[in-house]
């Protein structure tokens, strides 16, 4: 049955795929997008990978569809005819597909037992990190300290991305020349039913964000929904109303802050005495700093990510404001 | 306790140095706390090649975790003699951006530029020294997110293009690695370095292995420009800020040449990589193929950052012969030159910063007559531009001499006359430029008065370098000690894991 249900959504992802080429019109692309994102964390789910498939709907699916869009209304919505020739690059396109399905001839069978993968270090991730790190979720378990060092540096290229952005698009200012009021002022049953979803959303953003070590979850996907709640309130309300709220500045502070904080737990624990990012050290029992670590981190996490998306987000709405006003 | 946590500082000091650099806000001060941050990590730098060529190896596990199940850093005379090089161009280039970047990004994006370069700095660091192939490809974005950032930077509008580009085929080229790093977690269940040479087992999986092998391969080609796939490099090194063209061209594609090394022979085994697969052939072909069409290229230029920017890929193309040579001195030659190139052209992109600080365009009728009017900036072009010939008393004569030995000692007499005959053709581009400089009049149409030497603290970074030039082109004890030793350390160990596994079984 699951082999099953993986071919439909196989097949409905290589659909998906086929049709982004071909269309011409981005506004339908982006959906597409959005649908591809959807039917991929749904084969994470079919594949027992909850967390992947929660951070994928969220990211992949959520923010980065507003983000695309947010480009778009720069952009606008047709594709121009591209001028270059397409012959190299579909060359170089199926060699590469040629060498992925030659790669899989001497693949391990799907889903084995006695995989390589299976038996090297996954044992140990399985059988001995309720032991020595406490945690149900050995997702988080891994993530956030066995291989801390990996999550730190996805941290800085969330920050990274910041950067990148402000760099591009300018820093959004604050408090100068009042926008026209934006938003959407004429839809009554958006701007109601915003309003009463917009607290749920943080509260399970919260949630999210605190049961990370129970069960799927954590401060990526954290990070995301919280930011997702301010953006839902900029497009209905208007972004000066956002920004009234939290401004970019204080953002940025908090994208800076979230990977300091991350940081700083390493560094504790090399003042304790230990290797960097060791959370035995954090505390006397070292379960006990095992929890306090991956709290703290997992908190950075969050602010840093949240803090990148509604910045990101932020710097677009300014510069289509900009080019309305324009 | 610094003791203890060597090997992990070069990447946590930048790392964390730039968030805060970011906070620090005014550009004066973030300057100072990154330059600052970035002679420490030198120091560091320093002492970890100082031990690692005193007791060999050490690793590190971050998180108190041992490999595989954590990640290990690893330092061993290879990375951290590049890590040297990488560190102090960082210290150097910072140090020259503070004038340098005045002319040519904009006052609200001058924060944004440090940390950058902060972020750049501490993902190369990353790279070089981690032992685990995932945690390389964490570090492998945040330094590529960066570059494409501070090429971005520029306020010549082209540089947006370059940069897009450049993040295409940057990210194309991370995927690749990425999917060849997939690939063999796939077949062996590890992503420590160590352990994946140790169980790759090319008779049971043998074709999904060697996919991985050429994605990897064809992912880091791409991100050191290896001819064909270098078509990123001559307009993002044109367009970009003349410190941030710097920085690059002296380090981010010699990290990625030290990439290709560390897989070749510590994860996939020389052997198997040179011998059964014959892929020193290929590299050999392409190295050569880059050397002479993209000097040529270079000598037909007008723009003097594009010449730089085309006699880089012919320097990489250097480099990857000397590996595809497959002998100890072959790969110490590549290292060396790695070393040597970053002195050299760190060196020369200051010098032509410079003359875009005075006289702002970097076109070769803009350097007529600077001979007189910035004497200093041009003598340290002309002394690091007779290093990238390879005359004798600088740095460039010591490559190719290893490089030249490392091609007789295998009797490849045609491929020592190749080398040599490189250098013809930089003899061509280089004087090109310096005939412009010290033989042609300026015309009388500009302003000459105006055009006078750059702010000390432009020439301090870049005399740095030129005497660094000199120093190490006439005492040659450091680096020979430190690539011969890192050549030998690599060789030998690869036959070690080999070795274990015949015994095993």
């Amino acid at each position: 049955m699951s082999d099953f249900i993986d071919l439909v959504l196989l097949a409905m992802l290589a659909l998906t795929g086929l049709r982004i080429i071909f269309l011409k019109d981005l506004f339908a692309v982006v959906m597409l997008f959005g649908i591809y994102s959807f039917l991929t964390a749904l084969i994470f789910i079919n594949l027992d990978a909850v967390d992947v498939a929660f951070t994928e709907a969220a990211v992949g699916a959520g923010i980065s569809s507003v983000l695309m869009l947010g480009t778009l209304a720069l952009t606008g919505r047709e594709e121009k005819e591209s001028s270059h020739s397409s012959i190299l690059p579909l060359i170089v396109v199926f060699i590469t597909g040629a060498a992925l399905i030659y790669g899989t001839l001497d693949m391990e069978p799907f889903g084995n037992p006695d995989n390589p993968i299976h038996k090297h270090v996954a044992p140990r991730y399985i059988e001995d990190s309720p032991k020595e790190i406490g945690l149900p979720n050995m997702v988080t378990s891994v993530l956030a300290s066995y291989r801390g060092f990996d999550t730190l540096g996805e941290v800085v290229v969330v920050f990274a991305a910041l950067i990148a952005v402000l760099s591009l698009l300018g820093v959004p200012k604050e408090g100068q020349e009042k926008a026209p009021a934006s938003g959407l002022k004429s839809h009554q049953v958006l701007r109601v039913v915003a309003k009463l979803i917009i607290s749920p959303i943080i509260l399970f953003a919260l949630y999210v964000q605190f049961h990370g070590d129970f069960g799927p979850g954590g401060g990526f996907q954290a990070g995301v929904i919280a930011a997702a709640a301010l953006i839902l309130y900029a497009l209905v309300f208007g972004l000066p109303n956002a920004v009234a709220v939290i401004g970019p500045r204080f953002l940025k502070f908090m994208a800076a802050a979230g990977v300091l904080l991350y940081a700083s737990v390493g560094f504790f624990s090399m003042y304790k005495g230990g290797n960097f990012l060791d959370y035995n050290k954090l505390a006397a029992d070292p379960v006990a700093g095992q929890h306090y670590g991956i709290l703290i981190i997992e908190l950075g996490v969050g602010i840093t990510v949240f803090a990148v998306m509604l910045n990101i987000y932020y710097a677009f709405g300014n510069q289509v404001e900009r080019s309305n006003i324009q | 306790m610094l003791e203890q946590h060597l090997a992990a500082l070069p990447i946590l000091l930048p790392l964390i140095a730039a968030p805060i650099a970011l906070i620090l806000g005014r550009s004066s001060f973030s300057w100072a706390f990154a330059t600052l941050i970035s002679a420490c990590a030198c120091l560091f730098a320093w002492q970890l090649l100082d031990l690692a060529l005193a007791n060999g190896v050490i690793s590190y596990e971050v998180g108190g975790w041992p490999p595989p199940w954590g990640i290990e850093l690893r330092v061993d005379a290879a990375n951290a003699f590049v890590l040297l090089a990488v560190s102090a161009l960082s210290t150097l280039v910072l140090l020259y951006s503070k004038d340098s970047i005045e002319k040519e990004i904009e006052a609200s994006k001058h924060t944004l530029y440090y940390t950058a370069h902060l972020l750049c700095f501490a993902g190369l660091s990353g790279i070089l020294l981690t032992g685990d192939a995932f945690n390389l490809f964490v570090f492998l974005e945040i330094s590529s997110l960066a570059t494409y950032t501070m090429v971005s930077l520029a306020s010549d509008r082209r540089s947006l293009i370059a940069a897009f580009r450049y993040l295409v085929m940057g990210t194309i080229g991370a995927t690749f690695i990425l999917i060849g790093v997939g690939l063999l977690y796939m077949s062996t269940g590890t992503l420590n370095m160590l352990d994946l040479a140790n169980r790759i087992d090319i008779a049971e999986s043998g074709r999904t292995i060697n996919t991985g092998l050429a994605f990897i391969m064809v992912g880091v080609s791409i991100k050191l420009a290896l001819f064909p796939l270098h078509m990123w490099l001559p307009s993002a090194y044109t367009y970009a800020p003349s410190a941030v063209t710097a920085f690059l061209a002296s380090t981010a594609t010699k990290v990625a040449v030290y990439v290709m090394i560390r897989f070749i022979f510590t994860v996939f085994g020389v052997d198997h990589v040179f011998g059964s697969m014959g892929m020193d052939l290929i590299l050999m072909a392409l190295a050569i193929v880059a050397i002479f069409k993209c000097s040529y290229k270079a000598t037909v230029q007008s723009d003097v950052k594009t010449v730089l920017a085309y006699s880089s890929v012919a320097q990489i193309g250097y480099m990857i012969l000397g590996i595809s040579l497959v002998s100890a001195t072959g790969l110490m030659a590549g290292l060396i030159h790695i070393f040597n190139h970053a002195l050299m052209k760190g060196a020369l992109f200051m010098a032509v910063g410079a003359v875009f600080y005075r006289v702002g365009s970097v076109d070769i009728t803009a350097f007529r007559g600077l001979g007189k009017q910035m004497p200093l900036t041009m003598a340290a072009f002309t002394i690091a531009g007779l290093s990238i010939i390879g005359v004798p008393l600088t740095v460039g004569f010591v490559s190719k001499w290893y490089l030249v030995t490392a091609a007789l000692e295998q009797n490849q007499w045609i491929v020592a006359a190749l080398v040599l005959g490189g250098s013809l053709l930089a003899v061509i581009y280089i004087g090109r430029i310096l005939e412009a400089a010290y033989f042609q009049e300026r015309p009388d149409s500009q302003n000459t008065t105006e055009i006078k030497e750059v702010p000390w603290l432009m020439l301090a970074p870049m005399w740095a370098l030129v005497l660094a030039n000199i120093y190490f082109g006439v005492d040659t004890s450091l680096t020979t000690e430190a690539a011969s030793s890192a050549a030998e350390w690599l060789f030998q160990n690869n036959e070690m894991p080999l070795g274990n596994q015949a015994e095993a079984k």
